[in-house]
């Protein structure tokens, strides 16, 4: 809470980058819950590609997506080296299957782009904006779209 | 603080309503008992005494009633007879309402209240107390003196302890450093009564103390410091007196204080302080009284305090094998994060187990069987958390057979509910949020279902109706049924209801479902014409609303002339469920054993094929429909490349049976139920998931789903019919 | 050293509102749940005052009294009988039991340590 009030008033705020099919991503930090390392899931049966499955997280049951394939990239083959990131959209716990956790970033909001007009829909609705980092591009994902949309698809 | 020890109060209330129902019902049923009888007074005498800490002045009032009912009872003053019993579970339900309107607020139904008091008055004896709880003793003679007499008066006291008061444990020297409070004291002590030392009789008290207490206190409040020695002394209080040395006032009181109880005590030489709190192991000894056992009991005798300690060890032993079983009330908040913890305990056993394996040790015995009792222990532990909060159903069912009888009164119809598997346990919070949804389909049943005595009569029914509540676990949910055997719904009557209410148009064309299914409509109510007994403002649609907060449904169904049946379906957050656990595709699955009839190992010959796909399972000479359950699930693209291990035979909810085909069954346990709500969406033939102890989540199949979801509908018709065909 | 009270009532309730006004008067509080655990705790405890109910399972006030003053215990402890009657018979039989005093139901905080000042000389 703290964090996202100073982000208001002061110029930075911190950002975790990951790679997800190659390319790198961030969400702000207050967003996540946790870091852990993959392990396998439970699959729930008929799900679409991009649901892995149901994760154990301390007695309670998330569901694990895999960014990747939301993104329409292709399927993560996920081994222990990839990451889970637990996010928490609406009080509820989601966790995120990236490639790689790769650093804590701090990002001044004026070096926020807007995505660039590119042909791919999937990408566009879940990318709030780009900034540069060490010359590579970080895409910032849009989580309430990225959870939300697959909410609807579900139910 | 004081709103904690409310809450306790209020904890305790139900604990204690609870203890009073199972009583009664025994009551009922015969038990002879005294104390059973005991028990429920202790009950509502508990209430009434925690109602009175916290002026809860209703509820003192009318478990005042109760309880001096229930006094004579246990007196046997009153005979407890068929009618008595009725009108003390009313009784006892209407107590239950004043401790809900104490704690949530709100009114109890004043009228019912009345005709109560009015009932239980009958029972009461004219002679008993107006009111036994008018404000006595202490705490009246504090009453603010009138302002006319603040002035300070004298008062000379003069007072003799009969040797009966030392028996009881009063002392004087505490009566008179109270007195010392209400103003200035002087005292005098008068030996002129003690005899020399060899007269002196065993236990006689020979003193007396001459009191003057100058006090803007009344006479009340100096009476009041005497009241527990009233009639264990001669006191007499004067407030004329005369001539009174002031000047040797301390030294009097310094001679009541230490001399007087010394002088006693010298002749013995005991010791000369007067008892004071600060008493170290030995129990605080009374010095007044002077006698030989006294002064036995002042020197601790080692020999027969051990052999006291032992009788005390023994009946420590004998009261903790007989009486109730403690119990411990804690949050809801702590179990839950205790399930969490222990979840996460197990998975962290898994974790420690796998990294041991890697490591490159050759010889991990040791560490294996360290390892093995860990998991053990995890899982004692995850099980008794578990048992903590689901609960049987069972003092659920106990109130229901209440408000059975209670409509039954009310109505003029003889009914009795019969209850059937009172031990499933369903999670606390279900059960709680059950009880009005289930209060208002049995009132409904014994109001609109079964039929007076005489028309049951003549339709050639026993005279007394019957209500089965029946509790399972159905299918991975928990099912509650209310069955009558009543008349059935009136179709013609409720679809007449509607139209008038303006529900339904007028030509409205409807089946039987839909028109049962007008009782759920809001604004539906027939309780208007027919009594007043389950219209208290609210209709079928509060049940629906309150179970679908649940998250489950209500069905009802009825034949004409035979009964109905409301079921109640919820789903099993948190509940906890017998599953077996079965492997299917590699995948570790639960199904619940309520939906299992039998299970069988896979042999070649049982296995038929009809047509392309179907398979039938042939099962001592009647034929089932095969279900692969990998398949179904989307697991398997092919259920005929390799024949499955073992078949589930399970029995769906309108009757049909089916052969659920998996590749293992491993074990049978008690697993939690974990709502897959807001986890992801609908998922076919899943209707929730677990956590195994492993850690690993495993889902819990919906065998019903499955069964639709794997055959086309014709299909499986066509299996059926030829299946009936054949068994026939 | 504080004043010891052990305190006899089958009522959380009771028990809880006894402890909330003992120790913040400044006694040291122990309770039993019953008679049968009051009487077994009295030789560890050595209370300076047993405050009990009179309506409890496994063994009645009337029976906590009995048996503190019968022979095995003989104590001359003071003991309060903690009831919600006033009726006189009751006080009566308490008496006669060996009860020192009375506390009537619901009793204010004033009211219960007056009656323990009138038996231990405590105010605390």
């Amino acid at each position: 809470m703290q964090l996202q009030a100073e982000a208001k008033h002061v110029e930075h705020s911190e950002f975790v980058s990951f790679t997800v099919a190659g390319q790198a991503f961030c969400l702000q930090i207050t967003q996540i819950r946790e870091i852990r390392r993959w392990q396998p899931v439970t699959v729930l049966p008929h799900a679409p590609a991009d649901v892995l499955g149901v994760m154990n997280l301390r007695g309670a049951v998330i569901p694990i997506y895999d960014l990747s394939a939301r993104f329409g990239l292709e399927q993560t083959a996920a081994s222990e080296r990839n990451v889970v990131i637990v996010v928490s959209v609406n009080d509820k716990p989601v966790g995120l299957l990236a490639e790689a956790v790769s650093e804590i970033i701090s990002i001044d909001p004026d070096d926020i782009q807007e995505t660039p007009q590119v042909d791919s829909r999937n990408t566009m609705d879940f990318i709030q904006g780009i900034i540069s980092q060490n010359d590579e591009m970080v895409r910032i994902i849009n989580l309430n779209a990225v959870i939300s949309s697959r909410e609807q698809v579900t139910q | 603080m004081t709103g904690s020890i409310l809450d306790t109060f209020f904890e305790e209330c139900e604990e204690l309503l609870e203890a009073m129902d199972a009583g009664l019902a025994a009551i009922e049923e015969g038990d002879q008992d005294p104390e059973t009888v005991n028990a429920v007074f202790r009950a509502v005498h508990s209430i009434k005494g925690g109602a009175g800490a916290f002026g809860l002045d209703d509820l003192v009032a009318f478990a005042h009633n109760f309880e001096t009912v229930f006094d004579d009872v246990r007196s046997n003053k009153l005979e407890l007879d068929e009618k008595l019993i009725q009108l003390l579970f009313r009784a006892s339900d209407h107590l239950s309402d004043l401790v809900t309107c104490a704690r949530d607020g709100g009114e109890a139904d004043q009228a019912h209240h009345d005709v109560l008091i009015a009932a239980l008055g009958e029972y009461i004896d004219g002679e008993e107390e107006e009111l036994v709880f008018e404000p006595m003793g202490v705490g009246a003679t504090f009453d603010p003196t009138p302002l006319a007499e603040v002035q300070e008066a004298r008062y000379d006291i003069r007072f003799h302890p009969l040797k009966e008061m030392f028996d009881t444990g009063n002392e004087p020297y505490f009566l008179f450093q109270a007195l010392s409070d209400l103003g200035a004291l002087s005292v005098r002590l008068d030996d002129s009564e003690l005899p020399g030392f060899e007269a002196m009789e065993d236990g006689e008290s020979y003193l007396s103390w001459e009191l003057t207490l100058v006090t803007s206190e009344s006479r009340s409040a100096i009476e009041a410091v005497f009241e527990f020695v009233e009639g264990l002394c001669e006191l007499s209080i004067s407030s004329e007196g005369e001539e009174e040395d002031d000047a040797d006032a301390l030294a009097a009181l310094n001679a009541a204080f230490g001399l007087a109880p010394a002088e006693e005590e010298n002749a013995l030489a005991l010791p000369l302080e007067p008892p004071t709190p600060e008493t170290d192991e030995t129990p605080a000894p009374a010095p007044a009284p002077v006698e030989a056992e006294a002064a036995a009991d002042m020197e601790p005798d080692a020999e027969p305090e051990k052999a006291a300690e032992k009788t005390a060890e023994a009946k420590k032993e004998t009261a903790k094998s007989s009486g109730p079983k403690p119990t411990l009330r804690v949050e809801l908040d702590r179990v839950d994060r205790l399930i969490n913890a222990v979840g996460e305990l197990i998975i962290n056993h898994s974790m420690l187990a796998q990294q041991i394996a890697n490591l490159d040790v050759t010889d991990t015995r040791d560490v294996e069987t360290e390892l093995e009792g860990f998991k053990n222990l995890a899982r004692d532990i995850q099980e008794g958390v578990m048992a903590i909060r689901a609960q049987p159903v069972k003092p659920l069912f106990q109130r229901m057979a209440r408000i059975v009888r209670e409509a039954s009164a009310a109505t003029g119809k003889t009914a009795k509910l019969i209850t059937i598997g009172e031990t499933t346990e369903v999670d606390k919070t279900v059960i709680e949020r059950l009880a009005d949804p289930l209060t208002h389909i049995l009132r409904n049943a014994v109001d609109h279902g079964i039929e007076k005595p005489d028309v049951r009569a003549a339709a050639g029914k026993g005279k007394v109706g019957e209500i089965r509540l029946t509790a399972a676990h159905r299918s991975g949910s928990v099912c509650i049924e209310v069955k009558d055997d009543g008349a059935g719904l009136n179709r013609k009557k409720i679809r007449q209801i509607a139209i008038d209410k303006g529900l339904i148009p007028e030509n409205a064309e409807l089946n039987d479902g839909e028109i049962d299914n007008l009782l759920f409509l809001p604004g539906f109510s027939t309780a208007t014409e027919i009594s007043n007994l389950s219209g208290r403002g609210v209709g079928m649609d509060v049940v629906k609303n309150a179970v679908g907060a649940l998250g489950g449904r209500v069905n009802i169904s009825s034949t004409p002339g035979e009964g109905s049946v409301f079921s109640i379906i919820l789903p099993l957050t948190l509940a906890v469920m017998d599953g077996m656990v079965v492997s299917v595709a590699g995948h570790t699955m639960v199904v619940p054993i309520t939906a299992i009839v039998e299970t069988m190992r896979g042999n070649d010959d049982m296995i038929n094929n009809l047509g392309a796909d179907g398979t039938l399972l042939s099962i001592r000479g009647s034929f089932v429909p095969i279900c692969d359950v990998a398949s179904s699930l989307g697991l398997r693209s092919s259920s005929h490349s390799e024949p499955a291990g073992v078949y589930l035979l399970v029995e769906t909810e309108n009757g049909d049976r089916c052969a659920l085909a998996v590749d293992d069954i491993h074990d049978q346990r008690q697993v939690v139920i974990k709502s897959l709500d807001g986890v992801c969406g609908n998922v076919p033939g899943v209707s929730a998931a677990t956590i195994l102890g492993d850690g690993k989540i495993a889902m819990i199949l919906d065998p019903e789903s499955i069964v639709t979801a794997s055959s086309s509908a014709a299909v499986f018709d066509t299996e059926r019919r030829m299946n009936n065909a054949i068994a026939s | 050293m504080k004043t010891k009270v052990l305190a006899i009532d089958d009522s959380r309730t009771i028990r809880n509102l006894l402890a909330a006004c003992l120790e913040e008067a400044g006694f040291e509080y122990h309770s039993a749940v019953d008679g049968r655990e009051g009487v077994d705790l009295y030789p560890d405890i050595a209370p300076d005052v047993v405050i009990t109910d009179i309506n409890m399972p496994n063994l009645d006030g009337f029976g906590v009294i009995e048996e503190l003053r019968g022979e095995e215990i003989n104590s001359k402890v003071p003991i309060l009988v903690l009831t919600t009657e006033s009726s006189a018979d009751l006080k009566a039989r308490a008496r006669s039991a060996g009860a020192t005093g009375w506390i009537t139901k619901p009793f204010d905080d004033d009211s219960l340590i007056f009656a323990l000042k009138r038996v231990t000389g405590a105010v605390a």
